[in-house]
């Protein structure tokens, strides 16, 4: 109890604190100063479209996350089986790697509007810009992750006349749990990032809309309040999904690293 | 060659094997080796002598540069992947760390698609590690590690057992005390064992024959035999005979710091 006491007084309380005091300033500010709530509305209108609006704006976020998912687990399959054929071929690797990382260069939203004009709009279209962002770290960790074994384990492997699919099967893969991890985590942020990318030139119909699609639509009215709100919501499903992974690996990595990492 | 009578056929023969490795340096140069079936045959040396590396070819983990090297009459490759069961215990115990005890033990017969528990089991006992069947290799201290390690490698009841200095990380008493145990483990089973280190005590107390290397590039120096019966107790160690062998193989392997 000491320590959870302790706990919250150190770790918790002082961002709270912080938190409370920049609502005041915010709130202060917006009436001291005037300004006008389509520029910068105060937190308590943040607040009430927050309540007013918030079964669209928890369905918006529930259908970005979808989207969200479907790309970076797209992505997850797709960037393991690339880092496999990366990892069994020098020649591939060679070959095909440059062409990873000019995915990894260029800016998603500049070639968004063209992969919606490829795929088409709606949740596909989401989907895709998604899964694009979120391919790269997958490849380049799992890669690094396949292929810097102990080479003392791969001596072990060779002693035991391992065939070239054991090898991957019973001590690459495994090996690279870690690091399939560490890039699910970098990707999982960046999968909802393009979703919302996505969503802002896919868009859905006018009934069926995500966050992306929300905050051009309030922008465009001026609902500056209502666009506040979609981006408290963006960050908290980032939040959610990051958490989750994170969570998701450290339960999963006990076999690994004890826990700790 | 013809082999003669009463005395074991070589399992290991290598004729003026040389190593040069890529980048020009000469790691071994002309060695003359002969290791008999059922032998424990201690090589030790200055670091970096190539002692590991000659393990290693016996292994089959690298190619010689000269010279021939076969484990019964084959290249080792050959061999292992053929007729002889070759195991490897590395400096470092090396276990997959996803992996219990037990798991770890049984790789090398699930990589030969005989999944068999019970051999696991047997093995474990052996080395005082049934409790800790399903523990991780991390809840481990660094002597038990080992002793999984060892385990692994006899657990295909290998015809010949190449260690690499396995007990270099350990602690005097727990070096000690593997070395008991794996000198009861080769009394039972009498597989051929080459053992590389640099702890002369260790040698003497383990082998039948201590083989003594120069500084690089590594040649053989010395072959001292050390003819005490076995089973060997732990006493044996503070025997004047004793120190007298672990005397005679300081001096040769002190002589080879001089050139």
């Amino acid at each position: 109890m000491n320590r959870l006491l302790s706990l919250f007084l150190t770790s918790i309380l002082p961002p709270l604190l912080f938190f409370i005091l920049l609502l005041l300033l915010w709130h202060l500010g917006v009436v001291v100063f005037d300004i006008k709530p389509f520029l910068l509305p105060g937190p308590l209108r943040v607040a009430r479209a927050i309540v007013d609006h918030f079964p669209a704006l928890l369905y918006a976020a529930g259908l970005t996350g979808l989207g969200a998912l479907a790309g970076f687990l797209l992505s997850f399959v797709a960037g393991f089986l690339i880092a496999l054929l990366f990892s069994q071929s020098k020649i591939i690797a060679r070959s095909l790697y440059p062409y990873a990382i000019f995915l990894q260069t260029v800016p998603v939203v500049a070639i968004a509007p063209l992969i919606i004009l490829w795929i088409g709009h709606g949740f596909q279209g989401v989907v895709a810009v998604s899964f694009i962002i979120s391919l790269f770290p997958i490849i380049a960790n799992t890669t690094s992750g396949l292929t810097s074994i102990d080479p003392n384990l791969l001596d072990l492997f060779a002693m035991n006349n391992a065939s070239r699919w054991q090898v991957v099967r019973k001590l690459r893969i495994p090996s690279a749990v870690p690091a399939m991890f560490t890039g699910a985590k970098i990707s999982s942020g960046l999968s909802v990032i393009g979703a919302i990318v996505g969503e802002f030139f896919a868009g859905y119909g006018t009934d069926d809309f995500g966050l992306g699609y929300l905050i051009i639509l309030t922008n465009g009215q001026a609902k500056t309040d209502y666009l506040f709100a979609c981006i408290l919501f963006c960050t908290l499903l980032g939040l959610t999904v990051f958490t989750s992974i994170s969570l998701l690996s450290s339960f999963l990595l006990v076999r690994w690293h004890g826990g700790e990492e | 060659m013809t082999p003669l009578e009463n005395r074991p056929s070589p399992l290991v023969v290598a004729h003026r094997l040389s190593k040069r490795f890529a980048n020009d340096v000469e790691a071994l140069v002309g060695i003359d080796l002969d290791i008999s079936r059922g032998e424990f045959v201690s090589i030790v040396g200055p670091s970096g002598c190539g002692k590991s590396t000659l393990l290693r070819l016996i292994a089959g983990l690298t190619s010689p540069s000269s010279g021939s090297l076969t484990i019964d009459e084959l290249p080792p490759v050959k061999a292992r992947r053929q007729r002889q069961e070759l195991a490897y215990v590395f400096q470092e115990a090396t276990l997959l760390p996803w992996r219990t005890v037990a798991g770890n033990v049984l790789l090398p017969l699930e990589l030969r698609h005989q999944r068999d528990p019970a051999i696991v089991d047997r093995i474990l006992e052996l080395v005082g590690l049934a409790d800790f069947a399903r523990a991780y290799p991390r809840q481990l201290s660094g002597g038990m590690r080992m002793r999984v390690s060892i385990a692994r490698a006899l657990v295909t009841r290998p015809d010949l057992l190449l260690l690499d200095e396995p007990f270099g990380a350990l602690d005097e008493i727990t070096r000690q005390r593997l070395n008991e145990e794996l000198l009861r483990l080769w009394e039972e089973e009498r597989w051929t064992g080459v053992f590389v280190t640099h702890n002369v005590y260790e040698a003497v107390f383990l082998s039948q024959r201590v083989l003594v290397m120069s500084a690089r590039p590594g040649s053989l120096l010395a072959d001292i035999a050390v003819p005490f019966v076995h089973p060997r107790e732990p006493d044996l160690r503070t025997t004047p005979e004793f120190n007298r062998i672990a005397e005679e193989v300081s001096h040769q392997l002190l002589s080879s710091h001089i050139s």
